[in-house]
């Protein structure tokens, strides 16, 4: 099965930032494990929601406001496609993104297709 | 005749489902067929008689409607792999060519990306055999909302590919505890004066005891779902759990492991949410932490008219030696009850408090 992996920062960036060099460090390379475990295809990482800039269209017009469509701890940080054999293989491999540990969350949305 | 027929389909309901559903991979169909196979059997077999090998025949049934439905739904190709599964043994199947996958499949109906009520009722359905009916009404939903429930539960199992498969070893710990905290849920809603649910999960801690014969948690919750029971049905006539003469029972039965119950109580109440369990979490730690640490827990909860509380305090205080506490405390507890073996039990313990000080057991 495929699914998609959306990473939630939640409070993970603040905390990592309070970390040690050496735990930091552990950050990016468990996030390079990720991108090299077999079955993730990694996404293009993402910048920050504060940077993010959301559209609307009411009535034909185009409203642009700025910030994610969402509040910015619950906008998606980033995000994978995983190819997985069942939902315990995706837990796990979501149990292993950082920010699942540091106040952030996964979440795994089975791929669907529409048409 | 006819309660043989309800033994026969009992017993069977579970068995022929999950072997269904790991034969075709599909929940859903498999419920179909197995719910046909059973109209069948409850048509004929009053007429005919019972066949030789009733599970045999409800399966071989079983899976030909269900090779039948696939044939019917060929112009869908997502189904003609399905097809090829079914057709690969067209002979009658006996006991050989079928596996027991009950357990498989309670672990796919109480998996932790279901939301819990959904893990129940799926679970009493796919289980226990109950109808859509049958669970609305000892949930206390309208029909229509628990069938949504139970529909849109297959529908994730398929969409978000939980598995049909025992959990691998290092998460089988957890995977069972959710397993034991929705059939000990459904026991719990037994006791609120629903009786059919504290006979299904009797019925399902027995199944799983029997699947998982040498794991110490299933018997565990078994012994305290009949212990609980047999206070009940005989001397006991209340809706709420005997603390009491479960514990003083499970004191003079066997060496218990309190450790593992302060655990499982642990992840019940973090479930449940419930007081009463919250009291029972805190007998089980005055046994491995002491009686000041049960103490802590029960004075934290806010069930005042509940006879049990008090009865519990009591005891903690006598073991600390707070007699003319523990006095008070069973005095409340007898003003709430009107049970004449509760009553003469704390009797006799006040009796006692009278006498010496500290020591005894619950």
């Amino acid at each position: 099965m495929k699914y998609v992996m959306l990473i939630y920062q939640g409070d993970a960036l603040e905390r990592q930032a309070a970390l040690s060099e050496e735990e930091r460090r552990q950050v990016y390379a468990d996030y390079q494990g990720l991108n090299q475990t077999p079955g993730v295809t990694p996404g293009l990482p993402m910048g920050l929601p504060e940077n993010a800039t959301t559209v609307r269209v009411e009535g034909g017009r185009t409203l642009t406001t700025d910030g994610p469509f969402v509040g910015m701890k619950e906008a998606v940080g980033g995000w994978f496609v995983l190819e997985a054999d069942d939902v315990d293989a995706a837990i796990e491999v979501a149990a292993r993104v950082p920010a699942a540990r540091y106040g952030g969350a996964v979440e795994i949305r089975p791929s669907e297709v529409y048409w | 005749m006819v309660a043989t027929l309800d033994q026969v389909f009992r017993e069977e309901w579970g068995r022929v489902l999950s072997t269904l559903t790991g034969l075709f991979g599909d929940l859903d169909l498999a419920e179909e067929a197995t719910q046909e196979a059973f109209a069948i059997a409850a048509d004929r077999w009053p007429r005919d008689g019972i066949p030789g090998h009733p599970r045999a025949w409800l399966m071989t049934t079983a899976r030909n409607r269900a090779t039948d439905r696939i044939r019917r739904d060929r112009a869908l190709t997502a189904k003609l792999g399905l097809l090829a599964a079914g057709d690969r043994d067209a002979a009658p199947m006996t006991a050989a060519t079928f596996p027991d996958e009950r357990l498989e499949l309670i672990f796919s109906c109480c998996h932790p990306a279901l939301a819990v009520e959904a893990q129940v009722a799926l679970t009493l359905r796919t289980l226990g055999g109950l109808t859509t009916a049958e669970i609305a009404r000892a949930f206390l939903v309208p029909e229509p909302t628990m069938a949504q429930r139970l529909v849109r539960a297959k529908r994730k199992i398929k969409a978000a590919g939980i598995p049909f498969r025992l959990p691998p070893g290092h998460m089988l710990r957890e995977r069972l505890d959710a397993v034991l905290a929705v059939v000990y849920m459904i026991f719990n809603e037994g006791y609120g004066g629903r009786d059919e649910l504290i006979a299904e999960a009797i019925w399902l801690g027995r199944a799983l005891a029997e699947l998982l014969s040498d794991n110490p948690e299933v018997h565990g919750l078994l012994a305290m779902m009949l212990l609980h029971d047999s206070r009940r049905e005989t001397r006991f006539h209340g809706g709420e759990l005997v603390l009491q003469a479960a514990i003083a029972s499970l004191h003079a039965e066997a060496p218990c492991d309190w450790a593992q119950i302060t655990a499982l109580y642990g992840e019940l109440s973090r479930l449940t949410a419930s007081p009463v369990v919250e009291l029972n979490r805190a007998i089980a730690i005055a046994e491995t932490e002491g009686p000041a640490a049960g103490l802590e827990i029960v004075d934290g909860l806010g069930l005042d008219d509940f006879r049990y509380l008090h009865s519990t305090r009591a005891e903690l205080l006598r073991r600390l030696g707070r007699t003319d506490e523990a006095r008070d405390a069973y005095r409340r507890a007898r003003e709430l009850t009107d049970d004449g073996a509760e009553r003469r039990f704390i009797e006799r313990r006040l009796t006692e408090l009278a006498t010496t000080a500290t020591g005894g057991a619950w």
